[in-house]
């Protein structure tokens, strides 16, 4: 479960991000931000690995304060995904899935048949990616492996900040139904940034829709659809819908 | 480190040596050809008539450089001019028109102030000289430093003379000169730009061999600004001691070259082309002093022949070169790096360590060396402390530009994974850092590798000793067989480098792009 209580963001150099937000997002859920650009929604995504401070206010993610937890530690119980995947272009893709076990100490054969499951899983051969350098993987299998890479060590919580965004259409909507099966079998918390709205209905249990570091609505894809809370998401809806 | 300092003090030379029995006696010589004429005469007198083993370190770069070099001990012994002693080191500021009483005062003062000793002059009073040419003195009708004074004419001086204390400046109060144009220029360019009517004026020595060579006027210097510089050795108490027979192997030259000797001997070289050591052994020779080893005059050999010749040499040369280049380099690496590193995350120490370096860079080689003089003496200590200095600007630029260029995405992927500012480093930076790392370490090396030439005029050694002593005999030749292995290691260094940097640079960067994130064709399904 993760929860932030009244955070505001500001950076340095005035631009407010975030206007004191207030936000749960419950175990084995899955949370879409969505919004136009610039809304805070990456912002909100990165209070929860730490990757930003809130100016002010708390966040918790599983009931503990993440200002008070080890960020090292944080980091690695909570799987990662971004745009375009993010790989580290001089590691192979085995290399990359690899990176999180390697971090936590595991062994080698731990590691080989971990990588071996979650090349399965995420639907690519090990013997036939694995070895294989981003460079050399379509922007779909890139996006698989990234995938594959968050989740690693079975981190309870996923991030994904526009995952799909980088992919042509057709990759992409085949991408977002595996990617409905695969959390209905592993059930995690997944916070995913998008400001895509049949994505977000697609794959999410709940929406946030932000609009200039306000959360404008939140509710269930049904209750949004049918009761747009203001004119702004009636119009986001229709503009992109 | 240290092992590689020690062995680097002394050079290649006395490693050679190490077995010999004899005595060493280290003859030192500013870089011009009387001096490296002089220096040849005392090495050969004092290997024949003391049986000393002699180590050369000629070609020191100015009066400076040399006297400090005596003082350290790094040289046991040079040839000095009694006006240079009196003006430039004992800083007398009341001329002394007298030989003897000038002889008698640096005598005297070099003895209680530094314990070095002026032994017996050998003859020649090489005072500086205003020179003219001939047609042109004749038409202006200028036969005295007065009469110049009235013509606004160009000036082209050497630097020391530009820079000493009884030079130009002292020169022009006394005379009231009005100076057309005034350029400060090697001593041998002077005499081209003389020819080539380039300047009007320029300064010579008594001695020169060009006066007559080039149908030059020396102008008489008619109100005895120019103070006696007779030439004698100067030498460390501690070597007559050491070396039983050195005080009076040196006395055998002892007012044997008078202006007219020695005016020869520098046109031997200078005019004829032969090499100071044949010289000045062809003279010992006539004197009755025969010296052993020196062989056939060695004249106008074809540049194949002489670096055939030389190949020993040069492969000595060029391996000493290396280790000098390598040491500086391996250095600057050390510190640049993690210095780099730093300053990659840090913007004001970026700037600040990228402002050093950068000011450092734009410090003439000669003058950097020159400033590391002091610190280090004469060697190699301080030709790798200045190459060292020249090359950790393009590593930690280069390392800065690297970090700094890595995608602010993949390192925040980074740490979202959970990598510590250590791991993300090691594991991701550095990596993709990598290829531009070395190519400022290539830079570097190649840049490095043609300035460490300049390492001979400290008497360091290396591929520039060959370069240095030609150019001031005027032997193209010798210039070559020093330039050309220099130009060779240069380009040798650059193709191995290149390769490294293309072994270090990640697989998966190297490779071109060969898929173009067309989902359909490539996924399978």
């Amino acid at each position: 479960m993760i929860e932030l209580r009244d955070v505001r963001k500001v950076y340095p150099g005035g631009h407010v991000a975030l206007r004191g937000l207030s936000l749960r997002i419950e175990a084995a859920t899955t949370m879409a931000l969505l919004g136009p650009s610039g809304c805070g929604k990456t912002t909100t995504l990165k209070l929860i690995n730490r990757l930003a401070v809130p100016t002010s206010g708390c966040i918790f993610v599983e009931g503990r304060d993440v200002s008070q937890a080890d960020v090292i530690r944080l980091r690695r119980g909570i799987g990662y995904v971004v745009q375009e995947a993010g790989l580290f272009p001089h590691l192979t893709a085995q290399d990359n899935v690899e990176i999180v076990p390697r971090l936590l100490g595991w062994p080698p054969a731990r590691r080989a048949l971990r990588a071996e499951e979650l090349f399965a899983l995420v639907g690519l051969d090990r013997v036939l990616h694995g070895a294989r350098f981003p460079a050399e993987l379509s922007g779909g299998q890139r996006q698989r492996v990234g995938l594959a890479r968050a989740l690693a060590a079975d981190p309870p919580i996923l991030l994904m900040d526009e995952p799909f965004g980088a992919l042509d259409p057709l990759t992409r909507r085949r991408l977002q139904r595996e990617f409905v099966q695969l959390k209905a079998r592993l059930r995690k918390t997944v916070v995913l940034v998008t400001h895509d709205v049949e994505e977000a209905f697609l794959l999410a249990d709940r929406v946030a829709v932000l609009s200039a570091g306000d959360l404008v609505q939140i509710g269930t894809p049904e209750e949004i659809r049918r009761a747009p809370a203001s004119d702004f998401v009636a119009s986001f809806l229709g503009m992109t819908g | 480190m240290a092992a590689l300092l020690s062995l680097s003090a002394t050079g290649p030379r006395a490693v050679a040596a190490a077995d010999l029995p004899a005595p060493t006696v280290v003859v030192g010589a500013k870089n011009f050809t009387e001096g490296t004429i002089l220096a040849e005469l005392m090495a050969q007198v004092l290997e024949t008539a003391a049986a000393a083993h002699v180590e050369r370190r000629f070609n020191l770069a100015g009066t400076q450089v040399a006297f400090d070099a005596l003082r350290a001990g790094s040289i046991d012994v040079y040839a000095e001019y009694t006006g240079t002693g009196l003006r430039d080191i004992l800083g007398d500021t009341v001329p002394v028109r007298d030989a003897a009483e000038a002889f008698g005062r640096v005598s005297r003062e070099f003895a209680q102030r530094y314990d070095l000793l002026w032994l017996a002059p050998f003859g020649f009073n090489n005072t500086y000289v205003l020179m003219m040419r001939r047609d042109a003195a004749q038409a202006s009708g200028i036969a005295t430093i007065s009469e110049l004074a009235s013509h606004p004419l160009r000036y082209g001086m050497s630097h020391e003379f530009l820079e000493r204390q009884d030079g130009m400046g002292a020169l022009r109060a006394v005379y009231h000169l009005s100076v057309g144009s005034l350029v400060g220029m090697e001593h041998d360019l002077a005499y081209r730009a003389l020819a080539e009517r380039a300047i009007d004026v320029s300064d010579g020595y008594s001695t020169d061999a060009k006066i007559v060579t080039q149908n030059l006027t020396v102008l008489r210097d008619d109100r005895h600004f120019f103070p006696p510089y007779e030439g004698a050795p100067l030498v460390r108490r501690d070597l007559l001691a050491r070396v039983p027979g050195a005080a009076e192997a040196l006395a055998l030259l002892a007012g044997r070259i008078d202006d007219d000797v020695m005016r020869r001997l520098n046109y031997a070289v200078e005019g004829e082309n032969r090499q100071p050591a044949e010289v000045a052994s062809t003279f010992l020779a006539q004197l009755g002093m025969t010296q052993h080893g020196i062989g056939a005059p060695a004249r106008a050999r074809s540049l194949p022949a002489l670096l055939w010749q030389r190949r020993g040499i040069t492969l000595d040369l060029t391996g000493w070169h290396l280790v000098m280049t390598g040491t500086a380099e391996a250095l600057a690496c050390l510190v640049a790096i993690p210095l780099g590193i730093a300053a990659s995350r840090r913007p004001r120490l970026a700037g600040v360590a990228m402002g050093a370096a950068g000011v450092m860079q734009t410090i003439p080689s000669m003058a950097l060396l020159a400033f590391m003089l002091p610190l280090f003496g004469i060697g190699a200590k301080t030709a790798i402390a200045a190459l060292f200095l020249y090359g950790v600007l393009p590593i930690l630029r280069n390392t800065v530009t690297g970090i700094r260029g890595v995608d602010a995405g993949l390192a925040e992927v980074g740490l979202g994974l959970g990598m510590t500012p250590g791991q993300l480093l090691r594991q991701v930076e550095l990596p993709l850092a990598a290829p531009v790392i070395l190519a400022g370490v290539r830079t570097s090396t190649v840049i490095n590798i043609g300035t460490a030439t300049l390492a001979a005029f400290i008497g360091a050694g290396g591929l520039g000793d060959p370069i240095v002593t030609g150019l001031t005999v005027t032997d193209v030749n010798l210039v070559l067989s020093g330039a050309l292995p220099a130009a060779l290691l240069a380009l040798a260094a650059d193709g191995l480098l290149a390769l490294v940097e293309r072994w270090a640079t990640p697989r998966g960067i190297r490779k071109r792009r060969i898929t173009d994130g067309r989902e359909q064709s490539t996924d399978g399904d």
